[in-house]
């Protein structure tokens, strides 16, 4: 390889205004935000909720959270997906923690499905904030996927003891699917955190 | 769903670590468990994809995409570069996202308390798409340091942030870019965070050939992403 890559640096306390400014109320049209269903898209509607928690156990204000998912039939809307979604449908979202009043993100988006056999269906997301020099990936998998979850090959090379902390619990609320997927930097639950 | 397609891992020897003592935010919010390994598989080599509906005709000029009734204060300057991968190849059509201070080194954002003044005329936020040489320019004034509470009379570099996508889910990267010669860089807990032998590939240089005559300096700040793997994984 030619050349060194360049360091990441920490996106900061200030990130609002330039990467999810409709969501602060910043004068700058966003170009992602946590609504990823549009009224058209096929697939199980389900809200993505949880906070980030910091070592403490303090809920971080100044976390931005993305994520990147295939559609309802797992394709990805990518070029490198042969299949290449023509849904209309993204895959992806942005949040900051800052403006809910309890700081979690909340997307509002559909399930995806499993990219092939052998695979569970599962959210990819990166975790950036003021502390972290280098963003963190993780990987939001659905409680309700137990069979799937098992035969995974991402989910199976982690720590039996740690699955769990990828694992998305299943609620209500007024008849929606609401997955909630709470983050922890550190601690006794640690989320797991790949070097993808 | 199999894929030929894979990226190189990040580079530990140029990549800053989660937790580094004197940026005192990371001993609470840095993980602190070894990563565990992906079996790389279509979620990762495939990415957001945004073209030129993404980005607005003042979007890469920040001298006037907050303009209210005149120019913003400061040093106009230029920030142009090309993004690369590890092997040299341009990374075409990928969107860039900046934001930054004012050139007093104060924030739009609502949380900086800095007692530095607000600028009217500009917003601090801009994007554009990388050309099909990988190349990318804006418009902007120089970025003032601001003080922060790191430790007593800690302050910031001027800086700009940049967020890129590249290709896929893996090259995602989150940077800063620094100004040459700037005092502060030794005393920087964020900068000096980072690898020594890497720190100096974020600090733009100054380019006379770039700098336009009577009317801004010019900087050029290259950026190589991950490049491409060589051992196809399954998945
Ligand atoms: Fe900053």
């Amino acid at each position: 390889m030619a050349l060194k890559q360049t360091p990441s640096q920490t996106v900061g306390p200030y990130f609002a205004y330039g990467l999810t400014p409709e969501q602060y109320g910043y004068p700058l049209k966003s170009i992602a935000g946590a609504e990823m269903r549009g009224p058209d898209t096929e697939g199980e509607a389900v809200r993505i909720e949880g906070q980030v928690l910091d070592g403490e156990g303090a809920c971080v204000n100044d976390a931005m959270i993305e994520l990147w998912q295939a559609d309802a039939h797992g394709r990805y809307a990518h070029p490198a997906d042969p299949r290449s979604s023509n849904a209309g449908f993204a895959g992806f979202g942005r949040c900051g923690t800052g403006t809910d009043p309890e700081n979690r993100f909340v997307f509002e988006t559909v399930k995806p499905g499993a990219i092939a056999d052998g695979h569970a269906p599962h959210i990819n997301v990166i975790v950036f904030m003021r502390g972290l020099l280098t963003h963190a990936y993780t990987r939001i998998y659905f409680a309700d996927e137990a069979e799937r979850n098992a035969a995974d090959p991402v989910l199976s090379a982690v720590p039996a003891e740690r699955r769990d902390t990828l694992i998305a619990a299943r609620t209500e609320d007024s008849g929606q699917a609401v997955y909630r997927f709470d983050i922890h930097m550190q601690g006794e639950n640690e989320t797991v955190f790949f070097d993808v | 769903m199999s894929t030929e397609l894979s990226f190189n891992r990040r580079d530990w020897g140029t990549q800053p670590p989660y937790l580094h003592a004197e940026y005192k935010s990371t001993a609470r919010r840095g993980p602190t468990r070894p990563l565990v390994p992906i079996v790389s598989s279509l979620s990762e080599v495939t990415g957001p994809v945004y073209g030129h509906e993404s980005v607005g005709e003042l979007d890469s000029d920040l001298t006037k995409n907050g303009a209210k009734d005149g120019e913003p204060l400061g040093e106009r300057i230029i920030v142009t570069g090309r993004v690369l991968d590890e092997d040299g190849r341009p990374v075409p059509n990928t969107l860039i996202e900046i934001w930054q201070a004012n050139a007093a080194g104060r924030y739009i954002h609502v949380v900086d308390q800095h007692d530095a003044p607000i600028d009217p005329n500009f917003f601090g936020g801009g994007r554009c798409l990388t050309d099909a040489d990988g190349a990318y320019r804006f418009y902007t004034v120089r970025p003032g340091a601001y003080p922060w509470g790191n430790h007593f009379n800690a302050w910031r570099p001027n800086h700009i942030h940049l967020s890129l996508f590249g290709p896929a889910f893996a090259t995602r990267l989150v940077t800063q870019m620094y100004f040459p010669g700037d005092p502060l860089l030794d005393l920087d807990p964020i900068y000096q965070g980072t690898p020594e032998a890497a720190r100096g590939s974020l600090v733009a240089r100054f380019d006379i050939e770039t700098t336009e005559p009577e009317f801004a300096l010019g900087y050029v700040f290259d950026i190589v992403l991950r490049g491409r793997g060589a051992t196809p994984m399954e998945g």
